[in-house]
C-alpha cells in the first residue's frame, strides 16, 4: 500500500519580500547601524550582521538561554525578539561585560570555579548571572539555582556555576 | 619548591578568558566575506520515495542561490568506503542528497542556499516535495524475536566473550535468584552548540572548513574522499566545540552540504542545523536488556546472564559494548553474555557518552541491588564479596584497579554505614529518603598520536597537535604536561589544536584524548629536551657537560643536575647561545602494545546517591551524589572534577528525565526540542562530591592516565534508581524514573 | 519564518483598526510565543504590529479596590510587584513557576493569555493537527499524549493550555478588559478561553480584531491561604504536567470561600466551581479535600500516556488545598513550592 503526501503545502511564495531597512541598535554603549529586514532576530543581528558572536544560538526557540543578553539592564532571550523591536534600547552582550584584559568579576569567578566546560552556554550564563545580581531576588543557594534555571548547561557545570555566582554575590563591592 | 610542576595541580582552563568573554569562536562564528547560508529541509515521512521536488518555485525567489537535492547533486564518490569515517559501523553509510529514497523521518532531503540566513530559512519552508509513502517499522518492542548478532562492528567494538562455566546449571542451583528486564528509550546528545559548518571558498576549489566536530581529521578525510579533494585543499578547523558527548564523532550532514554548496556555487557557505534537526542523526539506541543473577549461600555470585537488544538503522549495524562489562566487573565463574541488534527505519545510532557501558551498567547495577536484597546483603557488602581481582573476560590481571578504595572512600564520605536497608524506612520530614549505589568499569584506551613542539629563542614553547577540546580540558592539561616536561612556566607554553594542518591526533572520544595527546606531547617534549640538553652542553662553562638526559631535570626555567640542582642552565639562554632561532621536534607516539597484551587496562568508579521522594506526589529530587573514581593519574583535579560533575549530571538526567519518544504511527520523534526533551536545569542539581582515588599505574601508559570523560557516568542512573527503590519500595527498571511511574 | 512587514502601533483604537482591516496582521508584544511559532511556520503573519509602544504597562489600583494589570506589564514586573506580592501572592507564585527569568522579563500579561498549546503535533508540520489545520485530524489521540488533556477534551483535540499565570487568574476570578471595533468590553476570565469542541483552532472567545488592554483582579483577599503547586518533569523551566491553584478563606477551620483551578489538564485553565461549592462550609480537612478532588476529576478521561494525570491531579489538589489551609506558602519564599 502506498500513499502520497506533499511537504510544505504552505501556498505560493510571497511575491515581494519585506524590504531591508536601516535599524540602529545601541550595543555595549556604541550605536550600530545595520541593514536588515524585520524578520531578523536580535540574536541573528548580533551574530550574523554585527559579528558579535559571543552571544550563542543553542536552540533559537527560547528553550536554552544561550542567547541571553541584557536589554535596558534586563536579561532576555535574544532569539525571541526582533532586532527592529529593540531600536533605542540599551543592549549589553557578553562582549560588553568585560574583556580578556579586564574581566568582569563574574567572568573571573567562572574561570576560578571552572564553571564551564565546552564554553558554549557560558556567555549566556554570565549575562544571566549579571542580571540576577542586579535583580536582587536571589539570596539563598536554592534561589540562585531556581533563578539560573533559564540557562541550560549540557556539560553539567551547574554546581560550579552556582559557586561562582555565590562568590560574587557574597563579595562586598569595593 | 618547584613551581613548574603542574601535573596533578588544579589549574584554571587556559582558554577560560576566551570562553567567558565570548572571544572563543565556534564553527558557525567565522563571518567570512560574501557568505551564503544554507537551510536544510528534513523529511516529514519515515519511509518512502521522493517523487518530485518543486525546486524551481523556490529558486525563483530573488536571493535564493540554489536548491540542492538528489535531483541535482553532481556525481560524487561511488564506493561506500569513501563515505566511511573513522568510527563508521559496518554497512553502507547514509549519503545525504544522493537518492530519492527516504530511510528515516527527518532525513535531510534538500538544502536551500540563499544570500541570508533568514531567506534560506523562508525559502526552505516553501519547498514543496512530493513523496510516495511506504510503511515503516520503528518499534523495537516488535523486534524482540528478530534480533541478530552483528558481524563486524565499528572500531572499538568487541563481541561478547564466549560463555564461561555453566551458567544455566549454576542458575538452576543458585540459592537466590533475580531476573528482570531493563529498558530505556532513545536518547540524544544535544550538545549546546548545534551542528554547523562554515566553508570558506578560497578560490580554485580550495576550502577552509570550520566544522563542529570531535575530530578535524575525521571531517577532512570524509570531505576529501567524498568530493575528491586533496588534503591541501580541504583544511578543517575546529578550535572550539560547544559540546560533543559523541555526537561529533561522525561528520554530520551539514558538513557535506556546506562543502557541496561551496564547491558548486564557488563561494563561502554556512550550513547550521536547527535544534529540531539535532534529533535527526545518531543517538543512544533504544535498548532492551535482560539480566538474570543467582547467588550461592555465602553471597557470592553463582551465575550471571546479561542480554541486550538495541536498534540500528536499515543501512548500518551500529554496535557498542553493552554486556561485556558485566563479565568483568564482578567475580563470577558462570557467565553468559549475549548481544543483538534489530534493524528499524531510524538513523544509525551513535556513540553517546560512555556508549554501551552507561546502558549496560544501568541494568547490571540495578540487578545487583535486587540481588543484594534477595540475598539479604547490604548492596556494598554484596559488591565487596564479589570483587573481581582479575579480568575474567580477558583472563588477565588489571594493570591497576582501586575499585575497592572507591567503594570504601565513597561510602565513608557518603555515610553509607548509617543506611537502614529497609525500604521506606528513612525520612526527612514528610519526604521519603533513599540511598542507593552503583558503579562501573570503562576502558583505559590510547591511540596513536602525533605532536610537534617548537621552542623559540625567547623561551616560548609552541605545542601543536590536531586534537580537539570539546570541553574536556585538553587545552589545559596538554599545556600543563608540556610546561612541566620542559620546566617552563604555563604562560610560556601555547598549545594549538583543532586544525588539520597540525600533526594528526585521534578523534576526541573513548576517553583516550588525555592519554593519547598527553603521552604524545610528553614524548615529543622529552625529545626536544634531549636536543636542548645537547645544545646546553655546548654552552661555555656548561655545568651539564657530561650529563645524560636522565641525569637532569627541567624545572623552573632551568635544566639542572639531579645530583646538584644548583648546577643549572637557564633554558631561555640556550638557544641564543647556540645561535639557533628555534628548536623543533615532530614525533608520532605509538601506543605500547605490550601492556595491552599482558594486562587489562580499565578505570572504575563507585557512586552513592541520595534521593528524596514525595510519597504522595511521586516527585523525586536527587539531593546528594558521591562519585569515587579510580582513573589513574589525575592531571588536573580542577578540570577532572568538572568532568565527573558533568557525568553525574548526565547520570541524573538519564535516570530522571531523558528520553526521545517516537510516535510509531509516524515513525517520528515527537519531543524533538529542548522544551520537551528534558535535560537538567540548575535547580535539578544539588550536592555532588567527586573523589579521585589514588591510583598509580606504570603499565597503562607512560603518564599513567586512564581518561575521565565517561567513567563518571557509569552506575549513576542505577544508583539513583536503587535509591528510589530504597525510598519507596518501587523497583523502576524502565528509565526515566518519571513521576507517573511512582504514583 | 515567512516574510512580513513591521509597524509600531500608535494607539489602541488604531491598532484595532489595523487588525480588523487585514487578517494578516498579528500584534507582537513580548514575542516569546509568536516568534517561536513563526520560526516553526505555524504562525505566518504578513504584518506585525508592535504594540509595545502602547501605554499599557502600568499596574494600578482599580476604583473598586482591586488591581489592574496593564496588558503590557511584563510577567516579571507583575510577579515581583509589591501590591501583587502582598495582595495576590498566588498570582506571583504562579507566574514565577512558569518559564524562565529571561522569558518572564519579555512575556507580557496580555500575551500570556494568548499562549498556544505545547502539543507536540501542533508544533510539528509533519503531522496532522486540527488546531493548526482544521479538519486534518488529531494525532495526539492514539499517539503520544503524555502531556495532553484529561478534562474537557473533544474528538478533535486534546491539547492543553500551557500557562501557569492563567491558572491563578482563573482562580482569582479575574476580568479581562478588551477593546475591539465596537469599543471596550470586559470578559470574565472563565469565559476568556474555550474548550476545543469541534473548533480547536480557536483558543479563546475574542473576536479576531480585539485587543486585551488590561486584566483586573477583584478586591478579594486570598493572600493568606493559597497554594500554587506545579508538577513537572524537571524542577524548573518546564511546562506543567498538572498544576493547581488553590485559595481559601477560612473562619477557624471552616472554609468560607474556596477557589480551585488546574493547569496542564485541559484546553483552558480548568476552574471547577462545583468543587469549590463542595468545599464551602466544610471543615478544612483532608477528607473534604479528597471529596473536592474526586469531584474535579469525576469526568476525566485518559488517553493512554496521560492517564496518570487523573490520579496525579487528585493528589495535587489535595496537597494544594492542604497547603492553602495551612497557610504555608509565602510570597517571600517564591520557589519553595515550585516542585515539592
Amino acid at each position: 500500500m502506498s500513499t502520497s503526501t506533499t511537504q510544505a503545502p504552505l501556498g505560493p511564495p510571497a511575491i515581494a519580500l519585506a524590504p531591508v531597512g536601516t535599524v540602529t541598535l545601541k550595543i555595549n554603549g556604541v550605536e550600530r547601524q545595520l541593514q536588515i529586514a524585520p524578520w531578523t532576530t536580535l540574536l541573528d543581528a548580533l551574530r550574523e550582521y554585527l559579528d558579535l558572536t559571543g552571544t550563542k544560538k543553542g536552540c533559537d526557540h527560547g528553550q536554552c538561554g544561550a542567547c541571553t543578553v541584557l536589554v535596558d539592564g534586563k536579561r532576555i532571550n535574544s532569539c525571541l525578539t526582533l532586532a527592529v523591536m529593540k531600536e533605542g534600547a540599551d543592549i549589553t552582550t557578553i562582549e560588553g561585560l568585560g574583556t580578556e584584559e579586564k574581566l568582569h568579576p563574574l567572568q573571573q569567578a567562572f574561570i576560578d570555579h571552572d564553571a564551564f566546560q565546552c564554553g558554549y552556554c557560558t556567555p549566556g550564563q554570565i549575562c544571566s548571572a549579571a542580571a540576577l545580581l542586579t535583580e536582587g531576588k536571589a539570596k539563598t543557594t536554592a534561589e540562585i539555582r531556581e533563578l539560573m534555571s533559564g540557562n541550560i548547561c549540557r556539560c553539567g557545570a551547574y554546581t560550579n556555576i552556582v559557586a561562582a555566582i555565590e562568590e560574587v554575590l557574597n563579595t562586598p563591592k569595593a | 619548591m618547584s613551581t613548574t610542576n603542574y601535573i596533578g595541580k588544579p589549574t584554571s582552563r587556559v582558554e577560560g578568558p576566551a570562553k567567558v568573554t565570548g572571544a572563543a569562536k565556534y564553527a558557525a562564528e567565522y563571518n567570512v566575506p560574501d557568505l551564503a547560508y544554507g537551510y536544510v529541509v528534513s523529511s516529514p515521512i519515515a519511509k518512502g520515495k521522493i517523487t518530485k521536488i518543486h525546486a524551481d518555485e523556490v529558486r525563483a525567489i530573488p536571493g535564493v542561490l540554489q536548491v540542492f537535492s538528489h535531483e541535482n547533486v553532481p556525481s560524487l564518490a561511488w564506493f561506500d568506503r569513501s563515505y566511511k569515517d573513522d568510527v563508521a559501523p559496518g554497512g553502507s553509510p547514509f549519503r545525504p542528497l544522493q537518492g530519492a529514497e527516504v530511510k528515516y523521518s527527518q532525513q535531510p532531503v534538500a538544502v536551500v542556499i540563499a544570500e541570508t540566513f533568514e531567506l534560506a530559512r523562508y525559502a526552505a519552508s516553501l519547498l514543496r516535495i512530493d513523496y510516495d509513502v511506504a510503511p515503516h517499522d520503528t518499534d523495537l518492542e516488535t523486534k524482540r524475536d528478530d534480533g541478530f548478532e552483528p558481524g563486524r562492528g565499528k572500531t572499538g567494538w568487541v563481541p561478547p566473550p564466549k560463555p564461561r562455566g555453566n551458567p544455566n546449571e549454576a542458575l538452576k542451583n543458585a540459592v537466590h535468584k533475580v531476573e528482570g528486564e531493563y529498558i530505556h528509550l532513545t536518547q540524544h546528545h544535544n550538545p549546546m552548540e548545534m551542528f554547523a559548518s562554515t566553508v570558506e571558498w578560497l578560490g580554485d576549489k580550495k576550502l577552509k572548513i570550520y566544522d563542529k566536530t570531535q575530530g578535524a581529521f575525521n571531517s577532512q578525510q570524509y570531505v576529501t574522499k567524498v568530493f575528491g579533494l586533496s588534503k591541501d585543499d580541504a583544511q578543517v578547523i575546529s578550535k572550539y566545540t560547544g559540546g560533543g558527548f559523541g555526537s561529533g564523532l561522525r561528520p554530520q550532514y551539514q558538513l557535506f552540504m556546506a562543502v557541496l554548496a561551496s564547491l558548486e556555487l564557488k563561494r563561502s557557505v554556512r550550513v547550521s542545523l536547527t535544534r529540531q534537526q539535532m534529533f535527526s542523526f545518531g543517538h543512544r539506541p533504544h535498548t532492551l536488556q535482560y539480566v538474570e543473577l543467582g547467588t550461592n549461600a555465602d553471597g557470592t555470585l553463582a551465575a550471571l546472564h546479561h542480554h541486550a537488544l538495541h536498534e540500528t538503522s536499515q543501512f548500518e549495524d551500529y554496535t557498542e559494548n553493552v554486556v561485556n562489562w558485566s563479565g568483568m566487573l564482578y567475580q563470577c565463574d558462570n557467565v553468559k553474555l549475549t548481544y543483538q541488534l534489530a534493524k528499524l527505519d531510524v538513523y544509525t545510532p551513535q556513540d553517546m557518552r560512555a556508549p554501551g557501558a552507561a546502558t549496560g551498567s544501568f541494568a547490571l547495577e540495578i540487578a545487583m541491588d535486587e540481588m543484594a536484597y534477595a540475598a539479604g546483603l547490604d548492596p556494598l557488602e554484596f559488591r565487596l564479596r564479589n570483587y573481581a581481582e582479575r579480568d575474567q573476560n580477558a583472563d588477565k590481571p588489571f594493570s591497576s584497579k582501586k575499585l575497592r578504595e572507591c567503594y570504601h572512600e565513597g561510602a565513608a564520605k557518603f555515610g553509607w554505614d548509617k543506611r537502614n536497608p529497609e525500604p521506606r524506612s528513612m525520612r526527612d520530614g514528610n519526604m521519603l529518603v533513599g540511598w542507593g549505589m552503583g558503579g562501573g568499569v570503562w576502558d583505559a584506551s590510547i591511540q596513536k598520536c602525533a605532536a610537534k613542539v617548537t621552542l623559540t629563542a625567547d623561551g616560548h614553547l609552541n605545542v601543536l597537535s590536531g586534537a580537539n577540546d570539546i570541553g574536556t580540558g585538553t587545552y589545559t592539561i596538554i599545556t600543563q604536561i608540556a610546561a612541566e616536561t620542559l620546566g617552563l612556566p604555563l604562560e610560556a607554553v601555547t598549545f594549538t589544536l583543532g586544525d588539520t594542518t597540525l600533526p594528526e591526533a585521534p578523534l576526541q572520544g573513548g576517553s583516550w584524548t588525555a592519554a593519547s595527546v598527553g603521552n604524545a606531547v610528553k614524548e615529543t617534549c622529552d625529545k626536544l629536551g634531549e636536543k636542548l640538553l645537547k645544545l646546553a652542553q655546548k654552552m661555555a662553562g656548561s655545568p651539564l657537560k657530561d650529563a645524560s638526559y636522565e641525569d637532569v631535570q627541567f624545572v623552573n626555567g632551568q635544566i639542572r643536575l639531579n645530583a646538584d640542582p644548583t648546577q643549572a642552565v637557564v633554558i631561555r639562554d640556550v638557544l641564543p647561545a647556540s645561535g639557533e632561532k628555534e628548536l623543533t621536534v615532530e614525533n608520532t607516539m605509538m601506543p605500547n602494545p605490550a601492556s595491552q597484551l599482558t594486562h587489562s587496562l580499565h578505570a572504575h568508579n563507585a557512586v552513592f546517591a541520595e534521593v528524596k521522594v514525595d510519597p504522595e506526589l511521586g516527585t523525586v529530587h536527587v539531593t546528594r551524589v558521591v562519585n569515587a573514581v579510580a582513573a589513574g593519574r589525575i592531571l588536573n583535579p580542577k578540570t577532572a572534577r568538572s568532568q565527573v560533575l558533568g557525568s553525574v549530571v548526565w547520570g541524573i538526567s538519564m535516570a530522571m528525565m531523558e528520553e526521545t519518544v517516537m510516535d510509531h504511527g509516524f515513525g517520528r520523534y515527537m519531543n524533538h526540542n529542548l522544551s520537551e526533551y528534558h535535560v537538567p536545569v540548575c535547580a535539578d542539581i544539588h550536592d555532588i562530591e567527586v573523589i579521585f582515588v589514588e591510583e598509580e599505574d606504570d603499565k597503562v601508559n607512560p603518564l599513567g592516565i586512564k581518561g575521565l570523560g565517561e567513567v563518571g557516568l557509569l552506575g549513576v542512573a542505577a544508583a539513583i534508581a536503587n535509591a528510589v527503590y530504597h525510598a519507596t519500595g518501587k523497583r523502576i527498571r524502565n528509565l526515566p524514573v518519571s513521576i507517573d511511574k511512582l504514583l | 519564518m515567512n516574510s512580513f512587514t513591521y509597524t509600531r502601533a500608535t494607539a489602541v483604537d488604531a491598532a484595532v483598526r489595523e487588525k480588523s482591516a487585514d487578517d494578516g496582521v498579528k500584534f507582537i508584544a513580548g514575542g516569546t510565543n509568536l516568534l517561536d511559532l513563526m520560526k516553526e511556520n505555524i504562525e505566518r503573519p504578513t504584518r506585525l504590529v508592535d504594540i509595545n509602544t502602547l501605554p499599557l504597562t502600568t499596574i494600578d489600583s482599580t476604583p473598586e479596590g482591586g488591581l489592574r494589570l496593564g496588558a503590557l506589564a511584563t510577567n516579571a514586573d507583575t510577579a515581583w510587584h509589591p501590591e501583587v506580592e502582598k495582595r495576590y501572592p498566588l498570582l506571583s507564585q504562579a507566574i514565577l513557576a512558569g518559564a524562565s527569568p529571561q522569558l518572564r522579563n519579555m512575556a507580557t500579561d496580555g500575551g500570556n493569555l494568548f499562549q498556544r498549546t505545547r502539543c507536540y503535533y501542533f508544533y510539528d508540520l509533519a503531522t496532522p493537527c486540527n488546531k493548526r489545520e482544521p479538519g486534518s485530524g488529531c494525532s495526539a489521540i492514539g499517539g503520544y499524549n503524555r502531556i495532553h488533556a484529561i478534562l474537557g477534551t473533544s474528538e478533535s483535540c486534546i491539547a492543553t493550555h500551557p500557562s501557569d499565570m492563567c491558572v491563578a487568574l482563573a482562580a482569582l476570578n479575574a476580568t479581562v478588559r478588551v477593546t475591539g471595533k465596537n469599543g471596550e468590553r470586559t470578559v470574565q476570565f472563565a469565559d476568556f478561553h474555550r474548550l476545543p469542541e469541534d473548533q480547536p483552532q480557536f483558543d479563546n472567545t475574542l473576536a479576531p480584531d480585539e485587543i486585551v488592554t488590561a486584566i483586573d483582579l477583584p478586591n478579594e483577599d486570598f493572600s493568606q491561604n493559597f497554594s500554587y503547586l506545579k508538577l513537572r518533569d524537571r524542577t524548573s523551566y518546564a511546562f506543567a504536567l498538572v498544576s493547581v491553584a488553590a485559595a481559601l478563606q477560612l473562619e477557624g477551620n471552616t472554609i468560607k470561600e474556596a477557589r480551585l483551578a488546574l493547569g496542564g489538564v485541559a484546553h483552558k485553565p480548568w476552574r471547577d466551581s462545583a468543587a469549590e461549592n463542595l468545599l464551602k462550609g466544610q471543615p478544612a480537612t483532608e477528607e473534604t479535600f479528597r471529596r473536592a478532588a474526586a469531584a474535579v476529576l469525576q469526568d476525566a478521561k485518559g488517553y493512554g500516556h496521560n492517564t496518570f494525570k487523573i490520579e496525579l491531579a487528585k493528589r495535587a489538589i489535595v496537597r494544594a488545598l492542604k497547603q492553602a489551609a495551612e497557610g504555608t506558602q509565602h510570597a517571600t519564599e517564591a520557589f519553595k513550592n515550585s516542585n515539592p
